[in-house]
This record gives C-alpha cells, sequence and structure tokens, in this order.
C-alpha cells in the first residue's frame, strides 16, 4: 500500500522513516523537495515539511477563508506567498457567484495579498505562470486538482484540498509524502496534426487513471525538447488525470526564452530581477537518476486520441470513433485553452463555416490578446464560433456554456466525467483542439486531415 | 468503541468527485448540511441521499475521489451520515481531504469483491481488521500522527488544539 500518510502526520514529525540510504541519483522532484525542507536529500516514501513558495486558489478562497476563519490564527502568516485568481465562474453568473467574489476581494484586501488577478485576466495555471508568480526550482500547492500544470517550467506544484489550504494559510508549512517517480522518455517527434494533447490521452488510456497515483511523473528525452512551451504545459497538467500528484521536466531554453518573453511583457518593472532569481534558483536532475518506473513513448508513433464519456482513461485512437454525432464543441481550459490551440482552430476553420456551435474561451486575457492580433478571433468569429470571456467557463459545469441532457460536447478540456459540464444526461469527449474544430466544421467526430 | 458495525453501500472503481458531488454546486454549496447531502452521489445513485442513515459505510474499488480537490466530496458524505469509505485504493487528494474532515478511509482491496450494497460490516480499528460474510479481512495501521488528526474530527480541530 502506498498512502500520502504512510510514516508521519502533520506539524509534529515522527522519527525519520527506516531505510533512508544515501541517495546520489535524484530526481527532479526529489531535489526541489529537499531543498525545499531545508535537507541535504530526501527518499520516496519519507514524510517532510515544506513550506511552499506559492499558495494558490481561486474561486474557492472565500470557502476557505470561512475555514481559516475557525482557527484562532488571525493573519494570514505569509500573504506574499498567496495568490489568490478569480476564474472559475466569471464573470459571476448569478448574485451568489457575485457575492463570492466580493468576499474574496474583501479578505484579499484585509489580508494585504498583493497576487490577486481579478475576473477576466484568466485561469489561475495559466495565468501565475505568465506572471512570473511560479518559475523554475519553486514548490507550489495549490486548492486546485490540475495544480502539477507548473511542473513545465520546472517547479514543483500538487494539488491539495480547502482545508489543508486555510492550514497553511495559518502556519505557512505542511507536510507532504516525497512521491515515487515514473519517468516518461520521450523520443522522437509527434507526426502533423497530432499534439500533447494525444500524448496524454494515450499515456492516461495506456496506464489508467491511477496510473500514476501518488507519484511524481517526469518529463525527459530529446522528443521533449523539440516540445513548445503551450504544448508541456499541457502534458504537466493532463497528469492530474493519471493520479500523479506532481508532473515535472527540467528547463531549458525553450523555457527561457518563453519567461523572458512573457514576463518582459507582464511585469516590465522587474522582469530582469525576477529572471536573475528563477536562474539562481532552477534545479535539473542528475542523468539516470533513480526511478521507480520508466516508460518511453515514440512520439512517431502517437496518433489522434480521443477519450470517449465518461472517464479520461476511456481513449480510443480518433479513426476508431470517427464520424459519431457531435452538437457543440468547446475549446478552452487550462489544458488546451493557449495561443497554439486557437491558432490551430483558427487555421482550421478559416474560409469554411460551422456546422455546430463552438464556443472558444482563451486561457487568459494575454492570449485573448495575441489570438486577437495574429486575426484568430476574427477568423473564429467569422466562421459562426462564440468568444467568451477568459477562465474556466463550462469546464466544471459552472456557466457559459453548459450542456443541455442529451448533447453531445467534443472538448478540448480535461475531464469528461458525468454530469463535469453541468449535465448528467450528457456526453463529453475530450481531444486536440484541431479535432474540436474539425468535428464543428464537419458536424460528426472528424479528423482535420479528413476535411 | 473499537469495534463498530455499519451497513454498506457498494460501488464500483474509479468514482470521481464529479458524481460523488457535482462541480455546479461547488461555488454554491460549501459548508450548508443539508444542502451538501441532499447532493451527496447525486449523479452516480440518485437513491442514496434519500435512504443513507447514520452509521453507513460505502465500500468501492480502485482509485476511489479521483478528479477535482474539492472537499464537499468529503463533507456531503459525511453529513449524508457515513462513517467510513473503505476502497481498493483513494486518489491522494481525496485521501488528504477525508482525514483532513474527520472521515475515516481504509484503503483494503481485499474486501471489495466480498461484499455488497445492505450487508453488514464490522470495523475493527484496534485489531485494523474488516468483518463480513464471516470473513475478515485485515488493513494497514493509520500512523499514529494521522490518526490524531483524524480523532480530533479533522485538521482544523487539530491545529486549533495545538495552538
Ligand atoms: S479550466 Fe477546468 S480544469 Fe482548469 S482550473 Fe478551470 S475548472 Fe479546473
Amino acid at each position: 500500500m502506498v498512502s500520502e500518510f504512510v510514516g508521519g502526520g502533520y506539524a509534529k514529525l515522527g522519527p525519520p522513516c527506516q531505510q533512508i540510504a544515501s541517495h546520489t541519483m535524484p530526481t527532479l522532484t526529489e531535489k526541489i523537495l529537499a531543498r525545499a525542507a531545508g535537507r541535504k536529500h530526501v527518499v520516496p516514501g519519507e514524510i517532510v515539511v515544506i513550506e511552499p513558495d506559492v499558495t494558490l486558489s481561486h474561486d474557492n478562497s472565500a470557502a476557505i477563508a470561512q475555514i481559516f476563519a475557525q482557527l484562532p490564527h488571525k493573519r494570514v502568516k505569509f500573504p506574499e506567498r498567496l495568490a489568490i485568481t478569480l476564474d472559475h465562474a466569471v464573470p459571476p453568473p448569478s448574485p451568489k457567484h457575485a457575492r463570492n467574489h466580493a468576499e474574496i476581494r474583501e479578505f484579499a484586501r484585509a489580508q494585504g495579498i498583493q497576487q490577486f488577478y481579478e475576473v477576466g485576466r484568466g485561469i489561475c495555471h495559466q495565468v501565475l505562470c505568465e506572471e512570473g508568480v511560479v518559475g523554475p526550482g519553486m514548490t507550489l500547492l495549490g486548492a486546485d486538482s490540475h495544480s502539477p500544470h507548473f511542473g513545465w517550467l520546472g517547479a514543483f506544484s500538487a494539488g491539495i484540498g480547502r482545508s489543508e489550504v486555510a492550514a497553511l494559510w495559518a502556519t505557512g508549512q505542511l507536510w507532504l509524502r516525497v512521491p515515487e517517480t515514473l519517468r516518461i522518455n520521450l523520443t522522437g517527434s509527434l507526426r502533423r496534426g497530432v499534439t500533447s494533447k494525444d500524448l496524454t490521452l494515450a499515456l492516461i488510456g495506456g496506464l489508467g487513471a491511477d496510473g500514476a497515483a501518488y507519484m511524481a511523473v517526469e518529463f525527459a528525452g530529446e522528443g521533449l525538447a523539440k516540445m513548445t512551451p503551450d504544448s508541456r504545459a499541457a502534458l504537466t497538467n493532463m497528469m492530474a488525470e493519471m493520479g500523479a500528484k506532481s508532473a515535472c521536466m527540467p528547463p531549458d531554453d525553450t523555457t527561457w526564452r518563453w519567461l523572458r518573453d512573457t514576463l518582459a511583457r507582464t511585469r516590465p518593472q522587474d522582469y530582469e530581477q525576477r529572471l536573475d532569481y528563477f536562474e539562481a534558483n532552477a534545479l535539473y536532475p542528475v542523468a539516470d537518476a533513480q526511478v521507480a518506473g520508466e516508460q518511453t513513448v515514440d512520439l512517431c508513433q502517437v496518433e489522434p486520441m480521443v477519450a470517449c464519456p465518461h472517464a479520461v482513461d476511456n481513449s480510443f485512437p480518433l479513426s476508431e470513433v470517427a464520424g459519431r454525432r457531435v452538437d457543440i464543441g468547446f475549446i478552452g481550459t487550462c489544458t488546451n485553452g493557449r495561443l497554439e490551440d486557437i491558432a490551430a482552430a483558427a487555421d482550421l476553420v478559416s474560409g469554411r463555416q460551422l456546422r455546430r456551435r463552438l464556443l472558444v474561451i482563451p486561457a487568459s486575457s494575454l492570449v485573448l490578446r495575441d489570438a486577437a492580433e495574429a486575426g484568430h478571433i476574427t477568423a473564429l468569429l467569422d466562421a459562426g464560433a462564440v468568444i467568451g470571456t477568459p477562465g474556466c467557463g463550462p469546464c466544471m459545469g459552472n456557466h457559459m456554456g453548459v450542456l443541455a441532457p442529451g448533447e453531445v460536447c467534443i472538448s478540448s478540456a480535461n475531464r469528461n466525467f458525468r454530469g463535469r459540464m453541468g449535465e448528467p444526461a450528457a456526453e463529453i469527449y475530450l481531444a486536440n483542439p484541431a479535432v474540436v474544430a474539425a468535428s464543428c466544421i464537419a458536424g460528426k467526430l472528424t479528423h482535420p486531415a479528413d476535411l | 468503541m473499537t469495534k463498530t458495525t455499519h451497513r454498506v453501500w457498494k460501488y464500483g472503481d474509479n468514482i470521481n468527485t464529479d458524481v460523488i458531488f457535482p462541480g455546479k454546486y461547488t461555488y454554491t454549496i460549501s459548508h450548508d448540511p443539508v444542502q451538501l447531502a441532499r447532493h451527496a452521489l447525486e449523479d452516480l445513485d440518485p437513491a442514496f441521499a434519500a435512504r443513507a442513515q447514520e452509521g453507513d459505510v460505502i465500500v468501492a474499488g480502485r482509485n476511489f475521489g479521483n478528479g477535482s480537490s474539492r472537499e464537499q466530496a468529503v463533507t456531503c458524505l459525511v453529513h449524508a451520515g457515513l462513517r467510513a469509505v473503505i476502497a481498493g485504493s483513494f486518489a491522494r487528494i481525496y485521501y488528504r481531504n477525508a482525514i483532513n474532515n474527520g472521515l475515516l478511509a481504509i484503503e483494503c482491496p481485499s474486501i471489495v469483491d466480498c461484499v455488497e450494497t445492505g450487508d453488514i460490516l464490522e470495523i475493527d480499528m484496534a485489531a485494523h481488521e474488516l468483518r463480513a460474510g464471516g470473513r475478515s479481512f485485515s488493513f494497514a495501521p493509520m500512523p499514529e500522527e494521522v490518526r490524531a488528526i483524524l480523532d480530533a474530527g479533522g485538521i482544523i480541530a487539530y491545529l486549533s488544539a495545538q495552538d
């Protein structure tokens, strides 16, 4: 049995684990956790206490504040380490949602939370990357299950629950079990029309929804070097759907270039210092780090994939399910709502008309701005698509595009659970953004090359 | 009271947080016990909320609670009267959330195929055993520190008591 709690507990720690062998071949995850815990090294299974650099919460911050209010601690211990984004139901679809946002604003003001991002700025995971809140070698714990996202920058990040976030606000610390590492080596390169989303659906389909349960996934290999920043982020983000605690990859030239270009736009006043800090902070795995499991994927072999209702690991090659009915498409979310995703859809719909409704929600205001500047928004609107406010949209069934009973949606999101988009009698298929767009053009599940 | 008896609700593998507590309610229902209990397992078993009784337990397969980090997926069961969730395995955030909200979570793959809805099951925390249908199934003891959080009624009560 591997469990989060094996070997220790919160705050008051027992004696260190029995067999702590000298661990000379640490993974990236182990290196980051060792430094965060103030230790020379850590080994999988051991319990460590860390003070994370960043604690993430979003529209759930008001509920967390109510839990926090039950604690004797009146002030947040490290307000500068909190980051709060309003993103899950924006703009607020009901007075209740609006009141929720108002309570969060008031909390952020009262506690002096500077890293506070308003309605319309975008989805927490995308925004904290763009704003340089998280960078290489840093640690983040978030009240959101897709928190492994930040590993694409070479950070350690994991999801936790609301009560734990309240505890973290109060004490600044939390215990973690050091995860075993599953290394995924990528060789070759993806074929045209195949994306990192297809790779994730193939991996999750093959290994199962608990294929990396309690583990850290680390990506490596020359196939990774060729991947764009946008597609890397989709990769670490989706590992949440394989049960992973965290997912990461070492920063490389592509990472640094993205950070420099992006931070120069979002924080022109201090981006040089921020990059210096990231560079001094970055960590890299040792060659041949010891891992608990290893998979090698030849990217040339990956095909366009579709996850069928109602589980992410219920995935099939698109060729086996092409032709199935589709009523509506959704392109967006922290998984596939970035510029590259919107560009792929815009290229396909240019000069064509959509046979089905297509809802496009950029992951952030920066993405929306870039997509508008590149002409993608115009192309999508001309084809009949709907554009929404940057945020989560209907991803978890809150608002702005939820489904009717019996409707079939093809989505670029990360989850297709029953009821996820608000209606249990609806069906959700997951695919890459080009497949979503092609399916809305053809009116059925379709490979872009078959249009 | 180390031995307790319970009525079983039996479910399969990969019971995810969206069917335990639908995402559409996450920002409108946070702490109201009646509302939380009313929507428990809504998209999985519509009969559950009306018929669950104080002290019942869920027995389910692998990867129970995968998906969202929403804690209502734990607290809705607590308010519905559930005493424990016994599963082949748990998704990690769900396991943490369960303990942190005082819901007993026991990993015991061997019992999963041996009980059905309506069966009576005994939990023996001292012996680390589950008993049902004349058979017993052992589970790994919970580390002391974790037991302390659980026994305090969750992490908030635990931290408050420590301060
Ligand atoms: S886009 Fe969807 S998966 Fe991502 S943070 Fe928002 S609700 Fe969660």
